[in-house]
């Protein structure tokens, strides 16, 4: 009868849950939290309040008075502040859909099976998004330069004319429009890819023996599965867009005339050079605004087009 | 023996010419990848008005020691490449170790003030960190931090997005298993740091290095807090070569590239960990 008396103990996991439960209620779990939570408050919760409140005053001598909306007024009579919004503008319109569509264009043909060395070729075509933002910017400041450049030089060879890269406003704003696109298609490439390679095997061999030809197997199969991973690649390039500010900081200082001028780049002079920090904490959250506003605004657009 | 081998696959003429193109689009996209590197590389070994010849230097000159030595000189790189990696060290250190116990706790207990915990961590990765900027400046000056390591460090230490993933890795974790870690004797630190820590290494190699990286990388806030050229990063004391009239163009290419080198190193021998922490948002499994 000893023999049976191991199988007579109620088995474990009947009793689990309810201890389980109890374990976790314990205060232990602060122990785990606090750190994380302690600084949130402190980092995180009172400046968050602290610049709410201070994009409603205004600092005279050394006094803060409470002056309402003003500060918000302010900005739409700031041609800076307007120039740094259509910048910005610009590039979401420009930048954000031709890197988006090269990176699925890459993340396609990296996907390819008959391509080899797939590891390598994903491996150079990220590799500009783990370069340190400073040194990327260096590095286009000199490929850019006028006078000796190498990118003018190279245009030279092949007969055209020096280009003012980063002295002429128009031509800045291409600059930083390339050197972006540089910089971040490989990384969104990337995603995207991993995006590809979720989608079951299966679906690409029932669409070849359904006679679809590779083209269409991705344009009316795989592309409208892989929507939700452009979205994310939409939305953080967007919300990248919108704070923009080591780029244009380095390369250009926002100029020439404003030409590169991004609301970040704006605010950090405003506070930082100009001391004016009220108004530097209301463009602050103008742009918080721009955010919620244009990813809501994608997700909604996106996520209709879905349901369709 | 020769029954393994198979008859190479025929492949049609047209698809063929068009696997060529591809593979020509691909080597083109590539060298674009590539010459700021090249370019990077080549022109810190050449001294500045060699830079901008013409033709330009193609092949490696034999200036590199002239140009570290200048480097020394004008902002003590030395000195400021070790703060780099101090700064990035420690907070990499402190921070991944904070986000994966905050991620345990978010994971596997039920508590008070967890929701609202689970609030501030996804509002943080909302609001852009450009808001915070002026209050926590202020913060730090009045308390006498401004152009102190710690100013650096702290305010950025619980890092969002590595709860985020920590969270993702722990809660697959078998509480079966945890409830067997506490039956026999283990405390909660202990059962974390012996038993569920080690399981979870794919997730907690990414947030490293994620964590390393944006440090490392790291800009306005370092440029806001420091003042003194001996306690400048990388980052920021580059930026100040650039203001400059007379810009040392080949100085600066030797410092942006050895400030390259340690990521493309720790991406090139991390790459699956790399990608894995890319995805945390975007692809889920």
């Amino acid at each position: 009868m000893a023999v049976h008396t191991t199988s007579d103990r109620p088995v474990a996991p009947a009793r689990a849950p309810a201890a389980a439960r109890r374990r976790r209620r314990r205060p232990t779990a602060w122990i785990f939290a606090g750190p994380a939570a302690v600084l949130f408050a402190l980092f995180f919760a009172y400046p968050l309040g602290a610049s709410f409140l201070q994009s409603f005053t205004t600092e005279d001598a050394g006094a803060t008075h409470w002056v309402g909306l003003d500060q918000y007024r302010r900005m739409i009579e700031d041609p800076a502040f307007l120039e740094s919004l259509f910048n910005t503008g610009v590039i979401l319109v420009v930048q954000v859909p031709v890197m988006i569509g090269l990176a699925v264009v890459l993340a396609v043909l990296l996907n390819q099976s008959w391509l080899r060395f797939r590891g390598t070729w994903r491996a150079i075509y990220f590799l500009p998004a783990v370069t340190t933002l400073v040194a990327y910017a260096v590095v286009f400041q000199v490929l850019l330069k006028t006078d000796g450049g190498l990118v003018n030089q190279i245009l030279g060879a092949a007969g055209i004319g020096q280009v003012d890269w980063l002295n002429n406003p128009t031509w800045a704003r291409v600059s930083l429009i390339a050197s972006l696109t540089w910089r971040w298609t490989g990384y969104n490439a990337v995603i995207l890819l991993a995006g590809l390679q979720s989608i079951g095997k299966e679906q690409y061999e029932a669409a070849s023996i359904d006679g679809a030809t590779t083209f269409s197997t991705y344009a009316r199969v795989i592309l409208p599965q892989l929507r939700p991973v452009v979205l994310f690649c939409v939305i953080t390039s967007t919300i990248g867009t919108l704070q923009l500010f080591d780029e244009n900081y380095v390369l250009t200082r926002g100029g020439p005339d404003d030409a590169t001028l991004t609301p970040v780049v704006y605010l950090y002079k405003v506070g930082f050079q100009q001391f004016d920090f009220g108004y530097a904490a209301a463009i602050a959250w103008v742009v918080v605004a721009l955010i919620a506003a244009i990813s809501a605004l994608q997700y909604v657009a996106f996520g209709r087009e879905r349901r369709r | 023996m020769t029954a393994l081998q198979q008859a190479p696959v025929r492949v049609h003429p047209a698809r063929r010419a068009g696997r060529y193109a591809v593979r020509l689009f691909l080597a083109a996209g590539a060298v674009v990848s590539l010459v700021p590197f090249l370019w990077m590389a080549i022109a810190a070994t050449h001294s500045t008005s060699d830079l901008f010849r013409s033709p330009p230097p193609l092949l490696p000159g034999g200036r590199l020691l002239d140009n570290l030595a200048r480097l020394q000189d004008t902002i003590g790189f030395g000195r400021v490449l070790l703060n780099s990696v101090g700064i990035a060290v420690v907070h990499t250190v402190l921070s991944s170790l904070i986000s994966a116990m905050c991620g345990y706790g978010l994971a596997k207990y039920r508590f008070r003030g967890r929701g609202l915990l689970l609030g501030a961590v996804l509002a943080t990765m909302m609001i852009p960190f450009q808001v915070l900027l002026v209050p926590l400046f202020q913060m730090m000056a009045s308390v006498g931090w401004i152009d102190s390591y710690q100013a650096v460090v702290l305010p950025f230490l619980a890092n969002s997005f590595g709860i985020l993933l920590m969270r993702q890795g722990f809660v697959d974790f078998p509480d079966e298993l945890l409830e067997s870690a506490r039956i026999d004797g283990s405390g909660e630190l202990r059962t974390f740091y012996q038993v569920v820590l080690p399981c979870v290494r794919p997730q907690l190699g990414a947030l490293v290095i994620f964590t390393f990286m944006a440090q490392w990388n790291s800009f306005i806030w370092p440029l806001l807090m420091l003042n003194s050229e001996d306690k400048y990063t990388v980052p920021v004391a580059l930026n100040t070569l650039t203001g400059l009239s007379h810009v040392d163009y080949s100085g600066l290419m030797l410092g942006s590239l050895l400030a390259t080198l340690p990521l493309m190193a720790l991406f090139l021998l991390f790459q699956r960990q790399f990608v894995a922490g890319l995805l945390g948002g975007a692809v889920k499994g």
